[in-house]
């Protein structure tokens, strides 16, 4: 088998076992109490890590480039309530602008 | 606020929700089924551009890794989280080790084990059929299918569609299709998925409660960043949530 191979298999069972392991010990019952007030607030938390992760971090640097440019322009097509697509249009320009202009 | 109060109010709020629950449980099945799924393939429509592009934009580096044609394809398929493959094709690109791959994917995956809880009360069936629907969780559309704090399945299960779709015919185009794009970061397209996951975000902060487990996860995942390895942190984020329920709820 090659390491490609080997890495795709790997991978792929650890994350069907990891997305599947909550259905499959909370079958057909709710969960605890506890668990359940967390889990509406897991969506904010996680997609916050995510947006910084994403904006702001290479590997376990923190670094600032285009992207926080691109960040910047979809905050505010965010706040004039601009459609999805026109967000991320505009996040992707002016990221590719910066870039164009030297920017990391 | 008395810790006892808090929990009081945590248990009042959780015994309403479960009575609703089945309600709409009863009213959702079937009928309310496909029109779910159609919201849930609307809502992701905009989504899967990214994805496609995204897709494209990662088939051509499993290319540039020596993956081959068809275990990136698979890998789309199977995984179906950007982050992960795009890590395991990074490593080996840069002539790592297939262990350094492995291990940097699945701490990117580990959020999936939170998300698959969250998942796990709005999904019906046999084991095998929830384990099979359970995959379709990938970050946006789980975003997309939050309802009032909840999953909703059609939702979950119309938007996961799109996105798998997209993302393995993007795939499927930059493997086959190669470099003639160069590099996708030449497009901003590598600002286009946090600014994503902010519209995302801003969907979901509808209380005190959210806001402060969204302020408190961006802050626990900057913060981890340079301390642990990648991936980490975001699961680290999941204290924020926890942080959360010490405050007292306000709705907008």
């Amino acid at each position: 088998m090659t390491t490609a191979w080997i890495a795709v298999v790997a991978v792929g069972l650890a994350t069907v076992a990891l997305k599947g392991a909550g259905t499959v010990v909370y079958a057909d019952r709710p969960l605890p109490r506890g668990m359940a007030a967390l889990m509406p607030l897991l969506a904010p938390a996680l997609l916050a890590a995510l947006v910084v992760g994403q904006t702001a971090t290479d590997g376990r640097a923190l670094v600032v480039d285009a992207r926080l440019a691109g960040m910047g322009a979809a905050a505010i097509a965010l706040a004039l309530r601009a459609p999805l697509l026109v967000m991320l249009a505009a996040a992707a320009g002016v990221a590719a602008g910066a870039r164009a202009l030297g920017a990391a | 606020m008395e810790a006892s109060t808090i929990m009081a109010d945590a248990a009042r709020g959780s015994q309403a929700r479960t009575r609703t629950r089945s309600a709409e449980r009863e009213a959702r099945s079937g009928r309310h089924l496909r029109a779910d799924l159609v919201a849930g393939a609307r809502a992701a429509a905009p989504i899967a551009i990214a994805a496609g592009l995204f897709g494209v934009s990662f088939g051509v580096l499993a290319r540039d890794a020596g993956m081959g044609v068809v275990p990136p394809i698979l890998m789309s398929l199977t995984t179906f989280a950007g982050s992960a493959q795009f890590a395991v094709a990074s490593v080996l690109e840069a002539g790592g080790a297939v262990t350094a791959a492995i291990v940097a994917a699945v701490l990117l995956n580990l959020r999936y084990l939170a998300i698959g809880v969250s998942v796990a009360p709005a999904l019906r069936g046999s084991a095998g059929r929830r384990l099979a629907e359970a995959q379709l969780a990938v970050d946006e559309s789980w975003a997309v299918s939050q309802t009032d704090g909840r999953v909703q399945r059609g939702l979950l299960l119309g938007a996961g569609l799109v996105l798998m779709v997209a993302w393995t015919s993007g795939t499927v185009a930059g493997v086959l299709g190669g470099s003639a794009l160069g590099d996708p970061a030449d497009y901003g397209l590598d600002a286009m998925f946090p600014a994503l996951f902010l519209a995302l975000l801003v969907g979901q902060l509808d209380g005190r409660r959210a806001r402060v487990a969204a302020l408190a996860g961006g802050v626990i995942a900057l913060a981890l960043t340079p301390l642990v390895p990648p991936g980490l942190p975001i699961v680290a984020a999941a204290l924020g949530a926890v942080f959360a329920l010490t405050v007292r709820e306000v709705r907008q």
